[in-house]
């Protein structure tokens, strides 16, 4: 795989606002990234971070009066953002498909499972029925559906959820796409049956050599799947990295609180989990700044006004939204890691220097010694004598602009390390409606 | 901490399934087929399984909120399967359950304070609106809500805090019992851990008897002290939760652990090992014997397909229903060694 080789997708600087009655929602704010041929593209993050429209706006989903598409969208070169009508229809089912969450509400539940398959195939190819037809078995016995001609002579609601998903991936690669895009395709499936449909995947793109673009809220399916990995939130972008390395070397204080809050099978069962305190921002009202600074536990006054951009900071594959320098996000990651407590509020900044191991708690003499486990670290806004006071509630739908209010009940923040113009800033509490 | 709080036996809930309009059938869905358990006071018991296991049948059984088709539900030593509503509601005091979805559990035109002070009301306890009022500020409080949020409606919460202020109402009247059904999953990744660390607190804090429903099994093992894995309304394994992750005896268990993606970073991109073919077969007709054996990789024909398992001790103190479970040899870890 060369860095040269031209990507099958590019996406550049892709925005996507709704006008609605409450004011303009900002869905995707500043997109860009590039899939090649054969490679895999997840993209996670939580409700209403703008995944789901980001990968429906490449397909030309969201085209509507209200909506406000800009950027560039390049497709093996062609243009989509400007295209046609009529060019994204030949396109969609031929170069690009989807399949989606809920796989019985995207087939039709008045046609027969092949005659589904077989006006997917004639929408785009000058065939017979009967050649469509023959394609349409090959593929369903290709994504795993036992005795594929009884099957397909029935409708979609004589299937289960993970064959209904297998229809729709058949469905999505009967005309060999470029690209497959696949919204959140495992999370109306139980585990067990998640697990065939992303094999299946995964064996799909071996065997064919598409490319995909995964959306998915769990980063356990991500993980599993792509090669590389875009963490976005609140309409953009804030890390992207091969997916070894942003789950191994995460840079970003979100993807850190995402890693962190998920209960996990390969930690111990006693350590805490770190909730990330409040909850995501409003896309109509946005925070200024860096879009995560009102729940970011290393928030500084400058990251309230200023933007901080994608960009790598060393692995020039790994880039990182962040206003933090890149050594300093590396030590706190490692101090995360190690399951170092944040320093007692009572010593003040700490020094210049990376800060000594000594500060935390020592590790505890239970926790078992076989993978890094760390023992818990307690989440940074919440004291952990008192009972069961969660982190600050989140703020309601209110005003836009958290003003800084007074220092939340628990130590505070750790403070970056590096010296700078300001006193660490203490994360707003709830805004007063 | 020994003494079983819940007993549950051989309990069983059929529904009649309908097949088609107007046409009656003599189908039956055994939702709940058999379970045998005991809650003990003060700790967490965690069902497992994926969709139409039986688990939140087994949720409305505990409560009172179904009555069983047979068998027997017990707290602390009353039964209560054959109650009459009447004689129910004092008993409700001491079992309260928390919902998946908080919106669809709160009445839309009350106002949050309202909500959480209901209790107090069809209980008659805590007379006098400023007492009252107190009450829910404090639970408020308790719950991780800002008391003057009270006279606000649920639509002005998030999801997150919408789950906080069905907490409050579920632990109002302390109860001795709290069943959670599918408490986070209709919640984001980092709301959801908020959570989960509020009902695991407030456990420890209150003493709670907690039975803890969902489809995570990694939910499920951090908040949970036992866990009973449910397959098409019976339970085939429980154990105490380190030894059911580290050595699951049942092969459904295995499969399950087995499915669930691991984040190791060393193998992001692994092919998945183990995968169980084929989709939960229909509750209406469970399958002869073991009803796994369809989709059992230690199937054995003429034995696993003809004689039922029984809820026996497994090899290493939890409870198995599989007759050729797995041993430390065959059983494999979840997570890839490093």
């Amino acid at each position: 795989m060369s860095v040269a080789e031209t990507p099958l997708l590019a996406v550049r600087d892709l925005q996507v606002s709704f006008d609605t009655a409450d004011g303009v929602v900002h869905a995707v704010d500043g997109v860009s990234f590039d899939v090649r041929a054969g490679r895999t593209l997840g993209i996670v993050g939580e409700s209403g971070s703008g995944k789901t429209v980001s990968v429906l706006t490449i397909m030309g989903l969201t085209r509507a009066p209200h909506t406000r598409i800009a950027g560039s969208i390049r497709l093996a070169g062609r243009e989509l953002a400007t295209a046609t009508q009529d060019e994204l229809r030949r396109v969609r089912g031929d170069e690009v498909a989807m399949i989606f969450q809920d796989p019985l509400s995207s087939l039709h539940p008045y046609f027969k499972i092949a005659d589904q398959l077989v006006e997917a195939v004639r929408a785009h190819r000058a065939v017979g029925r009967g050649e469509a037809l023959r394609r349409a078995l090959e593929l369903l016995d290709l994504v795993g559906i036992p005795d594929a001609r009884r099957r397909a002579a029935g409708y979609p609601h004589e299937l289960s959820g993970g064959m209904r998903q297998r229809v729709m991936i058949a469905m999505a690669l009967v005309n060999d796409p470029k690209l497959l895009i696949a919204d959140e395709p495992t999370t109306a499936l139980d585990v067990t049956v998640q697990a065939q449909i992303l094999e299946l995947l995964g064996r799909m793109q071996a065997e064919r050599g598409m490319a995909i673009v995964i959306v998915s809220h769990d980063l356990g399916v991500v993980a599993g799947l792509a090669h590389d990995v875009a963490v976005m939130y609140a309409g953009q972008i804030v890390e992207q990295a091969p997916a070894a390395t942003l789950f191994s070397a995460p840079e970003h204080p979100y993807t850190w609180g995402l890693l962190r809050s998920m209960p996990r099978l390969d930690r111990p069962r006693e350590e805490d989990l770190v909730a990330i305190p409040g909850r995501p921002p409003s896309l109509i009202h946005r925070p200024g700044g860096c879009r995560f600074h009102p729940r970011c536990p290393y928030v500084r006054e400058a990251h309230r006004r200023v933007q901080p951009e994608l960009v790598a900071d060393g692995d020039p594959q790994h880039l990182t939204a962040c206003l933090l320098e890149g050594p300093q996000r590396r030590a706190l990651w490692a101090r995360l890691r190690a399951g170092d407590a944040p320093p007692p509020p009572t010593t003040g900044p700490p020094p210049t220097t990376a800060p000594p191991p000594t500060t935390g708690p020592p590790p505890r003499p239970s926790a078992p010694a076989e993978p890094p486990a760390a023992p818990p670290v307690p989440p940074p806004a919440e004291p952990s004598p008192a009972p069961p006071v969660p982190p600050p509630a989140e703020p309601s739908p209110g005003p836009p602009v958290p003003p800084p209010a007074e220092p939340s009940p628990g130590p505070p923040v750790p403070p970056p390390a590096e010296p700078s113009p300001g006193p660490p800033v203490p994360p707003p509490a709830e805004p007063e409606p | 901490m020994s003494a079983p709080l819940i007993e549950v036996r051989d309990l069983v809930k059929h529904f009649p399934a309908r097949r088609g309009i107007g046409r009656r059938g003599a189908d039956v869905v055994h939702a709940v087929d058999g379970l045998t358990f005991d809650v003990r006071e003060g700790e967490t018991l965690g069902i497992v399984g994926e969709s139409g296991c039986g688990k939140s049948t087994t949720a409305r059984l505990l409560l009172g909120l179904l009555r069983p088709t047979s068998g027997t539900v017990s707290i602390g030593g009353r039964e209560i399967s054959g109650l009459s509503r009447a004689q129910l509601r004092p008993l409700r005091r001491d079992m309260q359950m928390i919902f998946q979805d908080p919106y669809s559990s709160l009445n839309p035109r009350r106002t949050v304070g309202a909500s959480i002070a209901e209790p107090f009301a069809i209980h008659a306890i805590a007379p006098g609106r400023a007492e009252r009022r107190r009450r829910v500020q404090e639970l408020m409080e308790s719950v991780g809500l800002n008391p003057e949020h009270h006279n606000r409606y649920p639509h002005e919460f998030s999801g997150g805090q919408r789950q906080r202020v069905g907490v409050a109402r579920a632990i109002a009247l302390g109860p001795r019992i709290v069943v959670a059904d599918e408490p986070v999953s209709a919640l984001d990744a980092s709301v959801q851990a908020q959570i989960l660390n509020l009902l695991r607190g407030l456990q420890r804090d209150l003493g709670l008897t907690m039975v803890f429903i969902a489809h995570d099994l990694s939910v499920v093992r951090y908040m949970c002290e036992r866990i009973a894995v449910m397959y098409l309304g019976r339970i085939v394994e429980l154990a105490a939760a380190d030894e059911l992750f580290a050595h699951p005896r049942h092969p459904y268990t295995a499969a399950l652990l087995a499915a669930v993606p691991v984040l190791d970073p060393q193998l992001p991109a692994q092919p998945r090992r183990a995968i169980l073919g084929g989709d939960p077969p229909s509750a209406t007709d469970p399958p002869s014997g073991c009803r796994f054996h369809p989709r059992c990789p230690r199937f054995v024909a003429g034995d696993c397909d003809v004689r039922e398992p029984l809820l026996r001790p497994g090899p290493s103190g939890g409870l198995v229903a599989c007759h050729h479970p797995l041993t430390d040899v065959s059983s494999s870890s979840p997570v890839p060694p490093r």
